[in-house]
């Protein structure tokens, strides 16, 4: 798929596939976006706009809700029915639903069998496929970047342009080859490499870009890894991260609800294996990292740049020369109560979290009851399992994991974002410490006061049974 | 949109690089469905003590002397994290018109824009100095023309902002973005004849 013989990136194919109107001096371009997932919380200003200007959802075909942020997680009543306790909630939740039926919108409500976390059930669906463009008003949507396609967060009225016009304004990103060589080892996950990567680049070191991810490290990843590497991209500035889709890619899509079947099936695998990025394309920036060289990662401040190997000291703001950072780190260390140098391994915490749209689909709650099976959650600490969507909570407990997770002493949850972004009621107090798979670790993120060590679902695991901050490869060998 | 060609008025700073949207405003604000009243919600977790209600005697808003600063001064790479608008909505509730800092994230410098706050990036020398001016004197007033695109200090150094050239349109003439969408529609018609649907959430 060259243009004009010039090579491509995976980025350049997908962003021409989709431009509208090219972008000039006076204007940025326009962008024909695919699909758009909506939920409760940055959606409702959007649906008030087009009533105001009496416009209609120009695709309803092509947006789909779902609620996620602001619901409880608590278990269904008698009646199968997740009350919502919080008036607002319910108000936002009761708009939402009204928005969606008045404009045509298929949306899964709370409770409702195929609900979940945005950027868990548009793949789960089949929806999610390579070579789109996905928004969402969720800086997360760059999860879906994970099948090569587009996707990328937009702000509430991108939403209504989208919702009223299928299209946005875009002045074109640079592109950056992330390259992740080498194979992980034993106890090291999808979570470490981004954990690195952004301990590397820094949280504003993407601002610009869209990412590409490449090299053996990601190629052998499952797309559930693929996607939690993705999904953290904007951690790292960047507003979108891609992986050229292959055969782990179509794998996954084949035989899921909305996904191509019989002859369309075989023609949408040949235009897909068009879309990875031609031999001599040329990104703006390259980075690389080894795979082989990366362990179990954890942060230990108050933003996703701010990781470590979990078996590290926390950095000295002495030793920081730029004046900026060295504020910010001495600010980020008081926040998290924690000394200069201080080992994080052995550090007391309260509370683990296993969920978000980083790491809470069906590979990720096997990872962590594998870990727990046979054991017990540490006595003072309480250990949350969030599924990120209902099928995932259903599919869970029909391989018995939501019982593995019961007897060690674990809460499990309905689905939704919960614990990572507080918004429903599961928070941390303050003060508390928490081993999270989420991925924000800024202040007052899990709760007003919480402090959040943000790492892999198997450090996680193994910090719950330990009672501290622990190094899941020491209790791998001892297994 | 309200038209926006000039700004003028005193600064505050908050030195802090990497402020985020948690920061600029808290997830729990965000369960509301219309856009008012978020200017209460501004930095909730650093201008209210523990109760959420005492104003924290620490925190630069609350020091009556700025009262009134209508252009914030920030550490690098402001409004990173997640995507909500109601990050610029409680920003402007607050009663700021610009934002100063030497870079953005991107999703909030797009919502910034769209709203009317205009974000100013100016090298790392230029904030030094805001930060100092702010410091030493709460009455430190700049001025920002938008048509220029230039922020003018009180020596009456005018140092240039980047702005794209829509945005720019936009903010002087008060217009949103959505207007000149809606007028693509016949473009968007044949665009979409074009191509193929790539999913039906329909179906």
């Amino acid at each position: 798929m060259r243009d004009n013989g010039k090579p491509r990136t995976l980025f350049e194919k997908v962003w021409n596939a989709h431009t509208v109107r090219e972008q000039n001096d006076d204007t940025p371009a326009v962008l024909y976006i695919d699909l758009h997932l909506v939920h409760e919380v940055t959606s409702p200003q959007a649906f008030s706009m087009l009533r105001e200007r009496s416009l209609a959802v120009r695709r309803p075909d092509q947006t789909i809700g779902t609620m996620d942020h602001s619901t409880p997680t608590t278990p269904r009543n008698k009646l199968g029915i997740i009350p919502v306790a919080d008036a607002m909630a319910a108000k936002q939740l009761d708009v939402f639903s009204k928005n969606c039926e008045d404009f045509g919108i298929p949306m899964y409500a709370l409770g409702d069998e195929h609900q979940g976390i945005v950027h868990v059930i548009g793949p789960e669906k089949g929806l999610t496929q390579p070579g789109m463009t996905i928004v969402c008003g969720d800086s997360h949507t760059s999860t879906h970047g994970a099948f090569g396609a587009l996707a990328f967060g937009i702000g509430t009225s991108e939403v209504g342009h989208v919702l009223a016009t299928q299209t946005l304004l875009q002045n074109k990103p640079q592109t950056m080859a992330v390259n992740v060589e080498g194979r992980l080892s034993d106890g090291v996950t999808a979570k470490d490499i981004i954990l690195a990567i952004i301990a590397k680049i820094g949280i504003g070191g993407g601002t610009g870009y869209v990412f590409e991810y490449r090299g053996e490290a990601i190629r052998s990843l499952s797309m559930e890894g693929r996607m939690t590497v993705c999904n953290m991209s904007i951690e790292g500035g960047a507003r979108a991260g891609m992986v050229a889709p292959d055969d782990t890619t179509f794998e996954y899509i084949q035989g899921r609800k909305h996904a191509p079947s019989g002859v369309d099936w075989d023609a949408a695998v040949a235009r897909w294996r068009d879309l990875p990025t031609d031999d001599g394309a040329e990104f703006d920036q390259e980075i690389t990292i080894r795979a082989d060289e990366l362990t179990p990662m954890i942060t230990y401040g108050t933003n996703p740049g701010m990781g470590m190997p979990v078996t590290a000291a926390v950095p000295k703001p002495e030793d920081e020369t730029d004046v900026n950072k060295k504020i910010a780190l001495d600010k980020a260390l008081t926040y998290m109560d924690l000394a200069p140098g201080q080992q994080l391994l052995g550090k007391a915490i309260d509370v683990v979290f296993i969920g978000s749209c980083t790491n809470s689909r069906i590979s990720d709650l096997r990872l962590a009851a594998d870990f727990v099976k046979g054991r017990k959650v540490a006595d003072k600490v309480r250990m949350m399992v969030v599924p990120g969507s209902q099928q995932v909570k259903q599919q869970a407990e029909s391989e018995g994991l939501d019982e593995v997770f019961r007897q060690a002493g674990a809460e499990w949850r309905e689905a939704g974002c919960s614990m990572c972004i507080a918004m429903n009621g599961d928070q941390l107090q303050p003060g508390q410490y928490a081993v999270s798979t989420s991925n924000r670790n800024f202040e007052g993120r899990q709760g007003k006061g919480g402090r959040t060590f943000l790492a892999s679902p198997l450090t996680a695991a193994a910090s719950a049974i330990a009672g501290v901050v622990t190094d899941p490869r020491t209790m791998m060998s001892a297994q | 949109m309200e038209k926006l060609s000039h700004i003028q008025g005193s600064i505050v700073s908050i030195p802090v690089n990497d402020i985020d949207t948690d920061q600029i405003i808290p997830a729990r604000f965000l369960k509301v469905t219309d856009k008012a009243g978020l200017g209460k919600a501004a930095f909730c977790d650093w201008r209210y003590l523990e109760d959420g209600e005492t104003p924290n005697p620490e925190f630069i808003l609350n020091n009556p002397d700025y009262n009134g600063a209508s252009v914030l001064v920030a550490g690098d790479n402001f409004g990173c994290g997640s995507s909500r608008e109601h990050a610029p909505w409680a920003l402007l509730g607050a009663g700021f018109q610009a934002v100063v800092s030497t870079d953005f994230a991107d999703i909030f410098r797009n919502n910034a824009l769209k709203n009317g706050l205009l974000p100013v990036v100016v090298d790392a020398d230029t904030q030094q100095q805001l930060f100092s001016l702010a410091d030493e004197d709460p009455s430190t007033t700049v001025s920002v023309d938008v048509e220029a695109q230039t922020l003018t200090l009180p020596d009456g150094r005018a140092v240039r902002f980047p702005l794209d050239g829509f945005s720019k349109y936009c903010l002087l003439n008060g217009v949103d973005q959505l207007g000149y969408l809606l007028a693509l529609d016949e473009e968007v018609q044949a665009f979409e004849a074009r191509n193929r649907q790539r999913v039906v959430t329909t179906a």
